[in-house]
């Protein structure tokens, strides 16, 4: 396949409609507008596609719940303020256990921030900042490329698991433009057919899907249930890469954004002969705890870098369980560091250890 | 021996959980029969509220899918948008579609998207123990307006099926109630034709049901239909808001 120059808003859109996506709802919000932009020309044309641009974040993740529950492929897309609201919804879709794909180009917060990219969302993605004991998937892509390959599989996620995808981007990852190899187009007819949605009762018993589960000991079951289903997640779905870790003496820990930043840091110190490598979690939920721990055998010391105040890092701690040692540098507030800038907050850390 | 009353086949064999005079049952049963008459158990999609009919999947014998609160017009909207050969439905009560799903209703309405909606209304939220709700008139006295609803304090209550029929894209909206045999069989001719509205593909349509809650209203079942006739319906007076359909057969 020939690659094509696109921007990574437009790649997300592109990506999800050949993965089978008719339903998009959204609200505009900045910096992810090209999504719906993209998504109100491409559906109006596609027989079956359905672009509403709804009255609220709240309407719109609640659109994608009906259209869910109809049987097909839906999403919506934000930003962090959006994403607050959505929040509503995603708790709804995990307990009706519904499949959904979630996009947040995520920017500067709390409140109304800024629109720079920013990677404050990481709690309220992987935590979930609705209500009630449930956990997304949450995919943190690094490039162009990489939106659309993990947009892409975020659809066959949802529906093999019955869960909400998140894609948890950023306002540089949506607005930057890559050469990109766009995914083939799904055949929606063969998709895996779906014996729990909602089509009217014909010719089988009526269904209903709930969420409200009154006697508390079937609440509990349902949570077990639930549980079992993140296990089996975990399991099988917990993506991350490294670079550069064979002989590292100085692990780096960074996602998105921070980790294509650490990356071209750390072939820039490569270069001078420090010997730093990278771990870079893609899923963020389920988060790729045993691989780290796995790197205490080989490496003590961890540099997590994020673009906020230091959410992964506690994940990171929790990963090592008080192995190694950590140390955190984060710049909050939508600031973007070049590499050479990154390269020069962690050669100091490296030499301070008398590492080199 | 003729049979002339039985449960309708679009209704579970279950005995409803709600309070002795309250119109839920009612309005329950007369769209199950709706549903029956118009042989649409098949292809409809029915849309539970939060609140006191929350539990309608246990009672109704079609594909239901529940609602958060206030969020039944978005649902129906993407369900609708998916499935548009299907009849699909909300069932919503006061405080779900006339505060906190406001927004959603009048939108969805503007869109003239082709679901029906059936309003039920009851002045209080009812499942919460009978606060005030949107609907709550002025000097009635619930749980948190105490002493009566005070128009400085509490504000005016919602006339949501007025304001939904200035809206361009609903195409049917009527307001019945459910306190005498009369009002229940022009209900239920009401739903009859917001289905048939729908299914022509007219656009939004709303049923509102003066419904009465003895319960928290603390009244006696044959008191609380009389005080819909007397006092509520002053209020929310009955008959159709809007009929785009040019439809005079049905008038009422």
């Amino acid at each position: 396949m020939p690659k094509v120059l696109m921007r990574g808003n437009h790649v997300v859109a592109e990506s999800a409609v050949r993965a089978g996506c008719r339903f998009y709802f959204g609200y505009p919000i900045t910096p992810q507008n090209e999504i719906p932009e993209y998504m109100s020309e491409r559906l109006s044309k596609l027989d079956g596609g359905v672009f509403i641009q709804a009255e609220s974040e709240i309407a719109s993740i609640h659109m994608v719940i009906g259209a869910s529950m109809a049987g097909g492929r839906a999403m919506t897309s934000s930003s962090g303020p959006g994403i607050s609201l959505k929040q509503e919804g995603i708790s709804f879709l995990s307990a009706l256990e519904l499949p959904a794909v979630i996009v947040n180009m995520s920017r500067g917060g709390p409140g109304l921030g800024n629109i720079a990219p920013s990677q404050s969302d990481y709690f309220q993605a992987t935590r979930g900042g609705g209500h009630g004991d449930y956990r997304t998937i949450v995919l943190a892509p690094n490039s162009c490329q990489e939106l659309a390959n993990l947009t892409y599989k975020a659809f066959d996620l949802a529906d093999k698991y019955r869960i909400p995808v998140v894609i948890l981007g950023d306002g540089m990852l949506g607005q930057m433009m890559e050469p990109v190899e766009l995914p083939p187009e799904v055949q929606i007819k063969k998709l895996p057919h779906k014996d729990w949605i909602l089509t009217g009762a014909k010719g089988r018993p009526s269904r209903f899907l709930r969420s409200l589960i009154l006697d508390p000991f079937e609440e509990e079951e349902h949570n077990w249930k639930l549980m079992r289903k993140y296990e089996r997640i975990t399991k099988e779905e917990t993506k991350w890469e490294t670079s550069f870790a064979d002989d590292a003496k100085l692990m780096v820990v960074a996602f998105g954004s921070a980790a294509r930043i650490a990356k071209g840091a750390i072939k820039r110190m490569r270069d001078e002969g420090l010997k730093v490598g990278l771990i870079r979690p893609i899923s963020l939920w389920p988060f790729p705890y045993k691989a780290i721990k796995e790197l205490t055998k080989k490496v003590r010391r961890f540099f997590v870098f994020e673009m906020n105040m230091g959410q992964m890092l506690e994940d990171v701690k929790l990963a090592l369980e008080g192995d190694g040692e950590v140390h955190f540098y984060g710049r909050p507030g939508g600031i973007i560091l070049t590499p050479l800038e990154i390269s020069r907050v962690i050669s100091s850390y490296y030499y301070q250890k008398r590492l080199g | 021996m003729k049979k002339v009353f039985s449960r309708p086949k679009s209704l579970k064999r279950a005995p409803f959980h709600y309070c002795p005079g309250c119109g839920h049952s009612l309005l329950h049963r007369i769209i199950g029969e709706v549903i029956d008459e118009m042989n649409l158990q098949e292809r409809i999609i029915g849309i539970p509220p939060a609140g006191c009919a929350v539990l309608a999947y246990f009672y109704f014998d079609i594909d239901m899918g529940e609602a958060s609160h206030g969020r039944g017009a978005a649902l129906a909207t993407g369900m609708k948008r998916a499935l548009p050969d299907r009849v699909v439905f909300t069932y919503q009560g006061d405080g779900d579609i006339a505060a906190i799903g406001t927004a959603e209703t009048i939108h969805a309405a503007s869109r003239g998207e082709n679901f029906s909606t059936i309003f039920v209304n009851n002045g209080v939220y009812g499942m919460t123990g009978g606060q005030m709700a949107p609907t709550t008139i002025l000097g009635q006295n619930t749980t948190t307006s105490p002493g009566g609803r005070e128009e400085r304090r509490d504000g005016f209550p919602v006339n949501l099926s007025e304001m939904l029929a200035v809206a361009k894209g609903s195409a049917y909206i009527e307001r019945t109630a459910v306190n005498s045999p009369a009002n229940i069989l022009k209900t239920k001719k009401a739903i009859a034709k917001a289905f048939r509205v729908q299914m022509e593909g007219y656009g939004f349509s709303l049923i509102e049901v003066l419904s009465p809650c003895p319960t928290n209203w603390k009244m006696e079942p044959v008191e609380a239909c009389k005080w819909i006739d007397e006092v509520m319906a002053v209020h929310f007076p009955l008959g159709v808001l809007k009929d785009i359909t040019g439809d005079k057969k049905d008038a009422h």
